[in-house]
């Protein structure tokens, strides 16, 4: 047995035997990382000693004689990307203005997890605040793709990604403002779900569009994952867009059975522009879903064209308010000046990255005087009617069914000198932070040369996680890519 | 030429709410810098604002107790602007879809009641407070997300002295509405004035000017004595206006320029996404509005209106609400409620400051004046008894009526007795009982002034009076 290949449900299953020891569980992390992470580089930082503390207390736990049906994670290490606050840890958004910043609290989801038993560790890779698609925006150098460390893997949760597929820990929680746990899950092969915007809690996650963020799971496969989402999601009376509907037990509506299934294929997401290798293993997938039972059916979503630019101009507007904190006065590297003025400029002249620059400048922009009628007004207009779209569409069936990424993971430093192309390779994922709905990608092929994994999505209903999680599972537990190890 | 000003207010002030609007920190003064304060008002990363449902209930008030419409929608906005006193660097407000719209408020100026219109009372966060030190600044975030309300006036002033007359108004407004204690020394109310001067009688607008920094009412009606003729005399002497806003310098008397129209802030407004737009149930405002106190100056007019009292001492009592609660108690039910407001003003209101002690500490309740004011009237204790009585009740508390019986107070007026005393009188005063057979009327105050003597002032004075006269002359 290599402890940290287990999936969540064969660990807990062997926390619970005490075949394992939580310590261990935690140390075969730790060791992992020592001996892969110098290449791969998906922690920013690693809090050891209060690792294994916890895991330590999850042992006197698990050896009091509970186990995963009390606590579902009781012993479980989990990591977290860089954008959630954590008592005393750092956070720094991968960014370097947060300098030597730690957090004063813990965030819901952050409390929810060592509610659920979880040994909550590390600091992982992202692309600072969250903006980028390939884990290159970052102050603490770019993640490797695990499958090839000359491509990126995916982002903004990258490092999410990266560490759950290098078998850095067994899972990993990231955010998703416009496809940030999908697409790196495509990129990496795992799985990640965007659950529907107030399922769960975003206090305590560094915002980026507060509009838009959700926070999510990534892990192995579509058990876990569903564990994980149990465990972080549910109403908080500090999130005021949180909301209050019951959790279900996501990890007990899993089930194989797809008849009846309808499953939507969005027409407009299929013109050109997918990597040929891509759309035959997204072809098979379908077919797969038609030999298991699901219909699947062409739907439209007319107003996809124009969701990148929705995106950007909303997204970038909320990120020019929320960013603006970060001004030298309270927290993080201060750069002195003469006068506030010019105290905000060296600051965040110093501490602020391109891309970010760039998003602030964006929506700013956007925003002003003037402009805003013409952007911001009619984005949010065009946000409305990309709702519509869904709703009409996810009225037919049970969810729509698209690649999650229009092409495999790209080379380190391909589009970071092309921003629109950067941007485009969230054009699958992005609607469905607009529309605030349900989303899900897994592993469904790789291609050949070079081998990369592929990932299929998954877009559900609102709060319809559970439904879209059985699709997956079904799925999933046809076709072998959940069980591909990538040899580093 | 003659001018005239046009003058609109903004009115800050901050709600009577127990924590902040969007966390659990103390809305409270006085505390040492940052001790009320938490990662939500100091604006940390990732905090969310969790509005506060007193201040959007006391916010909706406000519009009722101003005649305002309350929407079924509003929302939040950010205000977008750099400064360190503002955590987020941004402020947390309502732009577009404030809370309540158009309203008004009737006030006393001179002899007339005037009127000026409501605007929007909307909600927002208040900032913390810049403190610069010799070699430094420092920022206290205590005040940072205090609710605060801003009120916004019409354009319907006219001078500096209706300007101080609405501002009271609007105090009185929203202390007895209890939205507000309204304490100036604790800068719980802080105003912006927009000024303009156009010739008298036309119609167009002239240049508007703001003055920011105002933090009395005798500041506001000193910045527009000094802002009217200011402007009149530019546009008197040739000269132009620009719009921009200018500070007030209460120690200097004086306004200065702060920023004109070109550096205007550009505060790109737009909706809060942290929070859900409001839309208020019909149940929920009805609740509000079970809150809807009646207004100072409805209170005035009724006062005069239903107890004939001068419209002096309801003004009394209605500036000083516990006092014209206590008032309104005591005078239920009873036949002289103008006695029982001079009880109440001269008396106790003269007796609490003196004792340093509010109305709630008192011994005794409302119903003791009444039952005083009683007493009195019918003439089983004198004035002067009343007196005593009033000060054993102030100090030791009990009845009126136990008081009397107790001290012995009560008026003789049972006439076996005061027969005696008279014929005593005119027996031993000769003299002067002639002078009163004889016409000279006067003179049976120095008989009457022998029984009060005798029966120690307990005698009925009026009765004394009668019987002398019946005894003397027939």
């Amino acid at each position: 047995m290599i402890l940290h290949e287990l999936t969540i449900a064969e660990l807990t299953a062997k926390l619970a035997s005490k075949e394992v020891s939580s310590r261990e569980a935690m140390h075969s992390c730790l060791d992992r990382i020592d001996a892969v992470d110098d290449r791969i580089n998906a922690f920013i930082s690693i809090d050891r000693e209060d690792a294994l503390g916890q895991a330590e207390a999850a042992d006197v736990v698990l050896g009091q004689g509970a186990n995963q049906n009390d606590q579902p994670l009781l012993g479980v290490p989990i990591s977290l990307k860089d954008i959630f606050c954590v008592k005393n840890q750092p956070a720094n958004c991968a960014s370097k203005i947060l300098g030597d910043f730690r957090s004063p609290y813990d965030g819901t989801v952050v409390q929810k997890l060592k509610e659920a038993g979880a040994v909550v560790f590390g600091r992982v890779n992202m692309d600072e605040f969250a903006m980028g698609s390939s884990t290159e925006n970052s102050a603490f150098g770019r993640t490797c793709n695990p499958w090839d460390l000359d491509r990126v893997p995916g982002g903004s949760s990258g490092g999410c990604a990266a560490a759950v597929v290098a078998q850095e820990c067994f899972g990993s929680i990231g955010t998703d403002t416009g496809g940030s746990i999908r697409q790196p899950s495509a990129l990496c092969g795992c799985v990640g779900i965007k659950p529907t915007y107030g399922r769960v809690s975003r206090f305590g996650v560094i915002a980026f569009a507060s509009s838009l963020d959700q926070v999510g799971p990534m892990a192995r496969n579509v058990r876990d994952t569903a564990t994980l989402l149990g465990a972080i999601a549910g109403h908080d009376s500090k999130d005021s867009t949180s909301v209050p509907i019951e959790v279900p037990d996501y990890v007990g509506g899993l089930d194989v059975n797809l008849e009846g299934i309808k499953l939507g294929l969005p027409k407009e997401f299929l013109g050109a522009g997918i990597d040929p290798e891509v759309q035959s293993v997204f072809e098979a997938a379908l077919k797969q879903y038609e030999a298991l039972g699901a219909e699947i059916q062409e739907v439209s979503l007319p107003h996809t064209e124009y969701g990148v630019a929705t995106y950007y101009i909303l997204a970038t507007a909320e990120a020019s308010a929320n960013l603006a904190r970060f001004d030298g006065i309270r927290y993080g590297d201060r750069v002195e000046g003469n006068d506030p003025f010019s105290l905000y400029c060296n600051t965040r002249g110093k501490g602020f990255g391109d891309e970010v620059k760039r998003r602030i400048i964006l929506g700013t922009y956007v925003l002003s005087s003037g402009y805003y009628d013409a952007y911001y007004i009619r984005a949010q207009k065009v946000r409305s009617l990309i709702k519509q779209d869904f709703d009409q569409a996810l009225s037919k069936v049970d969810a729509l069914i698209t690649p999650t990424v229009p092409y495999t993971a790209f080379k380190a430093g391909e589009k970071t000198d092309d921003p629109l192309q950067m941007y485009l390779s969230d054009i699958f994922t992005i609607s469905c932070n607009l529309t605030g709905t349900c989303g899900v990608s897994l592993p469904c092929g790789f291609t050949s040369n070079p081998k990369l994994p592929v990932g299929l999505q998954l877009l559900g209903k609102p709060f319809g996680e559970q439904e879209l999680l059985k699709i997956a599972y079904a799925y999933e537990q046809s076709t072998p890519w959940h069980k591909e190890r990538v040899k580093l | 030429m003659e001018y005239e000003a046009v003058i609109g207010l903004e009115t800050h002030c901050q709600l009577k709410t127990k924590s902040k609007m969007f966390c659990g920190c103390a809305n409270e003064f006085g505390a040492d810098p940052n001790t009320n304060v938490c990662p939500v008002c100091l604006g940390m990363p990732g905090v969310l604002p969790v509005p506060n449902e007193l201040a959007l209930q006391l916010t909706a008030l406000t519009g009722y107790l101003l005649n305002c419409e309350v929407p079924n929608f509003a929302k939040f906005d950010r205000k977008n602007y750099f400064y360190p006193d503002v955590c987020k660097d941004y402020q947390i407000t309502q732009f577009d879809f404030p809370s309540t719209t158009t309203g008004y408020v009737d006030f006393e100026f001179g002899s007339k009641i005037e009127r000026v219109r409501i605007t929007r009372a909307h909600l927002e966060e208040d900032v913390g407070k810049n403190n610069h030190f010799d070699q430094h600044s420092g920022v206290d975030f205590n005040r940072a997300g205090v609710p605060l309300l801003e009120i916004v006036s019409e354009p319907d002033i006219s001078s500096a002295d209706m300007a101080y007359d609405y501002l009271n108004a609007l105090k009185d407004i929203l202390i007895y509405g209890g939205i507000s204690d309204c304490d100036m020394e604790k800068g719980m109310v802080r105003c912006d004035v927009n000024i303009s001067v156009r010739p008298k009688g036309a119609t167009d607008l002239g240049t508007k000017i703001e003055i920011k920094n105002m933090n009395t009412f005798s500041g506001v009606r000193r910045a527009i004595n000094y802002e009217v003729p200011r402007q009149i005399d530019t546009l008197e002497s040739g000269g132009s206006l620009v719009q921009e806003t200018r500070r007030w310098d209460d120690d200097a008397g004086i306004t200065e320029t702060m920023r004109s129209k070109e550096h205007a802030h550009d505060y790109r407004y737009f909706p809060e996404p942290d929070i859900m737009p409001l839309r208020p149930s019909e149940e929920w405002l009805a609740e509000v509005r079970s809150h809807i106190v009646e207004l100072p100056l409805a209170r005035k007019q009724r006062f005069i209106m239903d107890y004939s009292i001068p419209a002096q001492d309801a003004e009394v009592l209605v500036g000083n609400m516990p006092l014209g609660a206590f008032f309104e108690k005591a005078v239920d039910g009873s036949k002289n409620p103008k006695a029982v407001a001079n009880w109440v003003i001269n008396n106790l209101q003269a007796r609490l400051v003196e004792a340093e002690c509010t109305i709630d500490e008192l011994k005794f309740g409302p119903e003791a004046i009444r039952e005083l004011v009683e007493i009195i009237d019918c003439g089983a204790i004198s004035n002067k008894g009343g007196q005593e009585v009033f000060n054993e009740l102030f100090n030791n508390g009990g009845s009126p009526k136990d008081i009397v019986d107790a001290r012995g107070l009560a008026q003789v007026s049972d006439s076996g007795e005061l027969d005696k005393w008279c014929r005593d009188a005119i027996d031993t005063n000769p003299g002067p009982a002639d002078d009163v057979r004889n016409g000279k009327e006067n003179a049976i105050n120095f008989l009457k002034g022998q029984v009060m003597k005798a029966s120690r002032g307990k005698a009925n004075p009026q009765i004394v009076g009668e019987k002398l006269l019946k005894l003397l002359k027939g």
